[in-house]
């Protein structure tokens, strides 16, 4: 769907559903899945309808998506790092407390 | 500069800016330059909103791909970041309220401070273009086609579908088509008539400068370009099951079929009002800008004393025109709180406002151009008009007609406007269903409540700070 035009750009390694996968770096959670072509990035909790980022600037939180550990992190706000571990939720995702 | 990304934040502020795009960057640095001690928080990563996004930090090797207009925030970003005052990244606003009392969230930390002064500069957002199925992956805003471009030099690679109507559609589409991008279409939704009702306002917009030629030489290398281009376009649904798989139309009589996997949405930009509304701030419909907007005085505060809005938060007027307005606002609080004299106050405004007013006489040239035909706000009944709690226009039809006196009711008859977007994406949508159905105005309908939390915040973090 989508194509970089910043060819030579730094690659870092993510963890994505438990795989490594490499991604450029300085760029958002939201526009490496974009890239990586990993959609739907969540299934809504209501009726496991399929999403993927939509506004991309922090305002419809169809971007939703498990960081590290924490559930419902927006991913087009949280930029990537390595090793960092994103998982894709399927429903309501952990509560996070 | 003061610029302490991470650290302690002060419990009482002297004046909180709310946002870093070009209205709060200036109101922020007008306001330091004379004396003010400034905070600013800022949701995004680098100073610059949404227009200047990475404009300093950008991940393409030329940015003049994207035009001068971007280019000319590359100096305001620059001074923005040495300027004198404390600027926090990364940090979101989930409260305000009249009294000034402020809470952050930062770091997955919540804090909350005072200020003696506010200024609210949270910019604009892409107003709802609710068409069936646009709930699928695949279709986004023109924004988001755009911040993409701008954060991570991504661009579309088997094709995009731009539809709808506005500046920022036609500005992606010459930015697309300068990267080497295909673009399958443009499906052009502005009504007939509006060029014509829109000409009355044109010798005031071509007297303001060079604004409109710009527009026109952008839509001439669009034409040059051989995009298939359709105008009037009704009817627009988004298919596909569990991704999107083509756009159909309407235009000039006939049905078309585009196969896409990528369409990217836009009708113009409304303000984002949320914190000032949840603060409780008086609220006007605006009719020829299709939207509401804060009530404020010449210089920007708000019917709250002390909560002053700045730029495209206050009216749509553009990046220039909002910084303008930024300094405006920066001049008045530091004559608010004794820095600066009524006279020289006045003296420094004069050349601002008229800078200003200059930009602002193409806006209704503009407005009437871009008018939105109620059909692209009020969507069918199989839409999804809520995208979090999956609303449908049906169920609001429906509890319209079941007596539901209004928006806000109909958010606890259905649910809709109650997930994470807190009605961002629906609030406009419900409101002009309700006006339609019981033939009511926009302001007797009367706008959507926002509440606190305005972004999500768990238990945990609340508690923090109580
Ligand atoms: S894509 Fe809209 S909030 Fe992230």
């Amino acid at each position: 769907m989508f194509r970089t035009l910043a060819s030579g750009s730094e690659k870092i390694e993510i963890y994505l559903d438990g795989k490594p996968v490499p991604v450029p770096a300085g760029i958002s959670v939201a526009a490496a899945m974009l890239q990586l072509g990993a959609l739907p990035t969540r299934l809504t909790p209501v009726k496991r309808s399929p999403r993927a980022p939509f506004c991309m600037m922090g305002v419809c939180f169809e971007c939703l998506i498990e960081i590290d550990g924490l559930a419902n992190q927006p991913a087009c706000q949280v930029e990537v790092q390595s090793g960092m571990r994103v998982r894709r939720q399927c429903g309501a995702g952990e509560l996070a407390s | 500069m003061r610029c302490r990304g991470i650290g302690i934040v002060k419990q009482t502020c002297q004046l909180v800016v709310i946002g870093a795009g070009p209205a709060g960057m200036a109101a922020a640095q007008t306001a330091a330059e004379h004396g003010v001690d400034v905070t600013l928080f800022d949701d995004q990563a680098q100073p610059g909103g949404q227009i200047y996004r990475n404009v300093d930090t950008s991940p393409l090797a030329d940015t003049s791909l994207l035009g001068k207009d971007y280019v000319f925030g590359q100096p305001l970003v620059q001074a923005f970041r040495h300027a004198e005052l404390d600027y926090y990244a990364c940090t979101s606003v989930w409260y305000l309220d009249k009294a000034r009392e402020i809470g952050i969230l930062k770091q997955g930390v919540s804090h909350k401070i005072s200020a003696q002064r506010v200024i609210v500069a949270s910019g604009a957002q892409e107003r709802p273009m609710p068409v069936p199925n646009w709930q699928l992956p695949g279709v986004m805003t023109a924004g988001a086609g755009q911040i993409l471009l701008k954060s991570a030099a991504m661009v579309p690679d088997n094709g995009v579908v731009l539809a709808g109507n506005g500046p920022l559609m036609l500005l992606l589409a010459w930015q697309y088509l300068r990267a080497g991008v295909n673009i399958h279409a443009i499906l052009d939704t502005t009504p007939k008539g509006n060029l014509f009702r829109a000409l009355r306002y044109l010798p005031r917009a071509l007297a303001a400068g060079n604004d409109l030629w710009k527009g026109l030489r952008m839509m001439l290398s669009i034409a040059t370009a051989r995009v298939p281009y359709y105008h009037c376009v009704s009817e627009l649904r988004a298919e596909g099951d569990n991704q999107l798989q083509a756009v159909s139309f309407s235009a000039a009589g006939r049905h078309h079929r585009i196969d896409t996997d990528l369409l990217l949405l836009h009708q113009g930009v409304i303000p984002g009002l949320h914190s000032l509304q949840e603060a409780g701030c008086k609220i006007d419909w605006n009719e020829a800008q299709q939207c509401w907007q804060t009530k404020v005085d010449a210089w920007g505060e708000t019917s709250l004393s002390g909560i002053f809005v700045a730029g495209d938060g206050a009216a749509i007027g553009g990046a220039v025109a909002a910084s303008l307005s930024g300094q405006l606002t920066g001049l008045q609080v530091a004559h608010q709180l004794g820095f600066l004299d009524a006279g020289r106050r006045d003296h420094l405004a004069r050349p601002i406002i008229k800078a200003r007013d200059r930009q602002l006489a193409i806006r209704p040239f503009l407005d009437a151009l871009y008018r939105v035909a109620d059909a692209g706000m009020i969507p069918p009944d199989d839409t999804v008009v809520c995208r979090c709690e999956e609303v449908s226009a049906r169920e609001i039809r429906d509890v319209i007609a079941l007596g539901c006196i209004g928006p806000n009711q109909a958010k606890a008859f259905t649910r809709c406007g109650m997930g994470l977007c807190q009605g961002r994406f629906c609030a406009a949508t419900v409101e002009q269903i309700f006006a339609q159905q019981r033939g009511e105005s926009m302001a007797d309908v009367g706008h959507t409540s926002a509440r606190p939390p305005l972004k999500p915040i768990t238990l945990g973090q609340l508690a923090e700070t109580i």
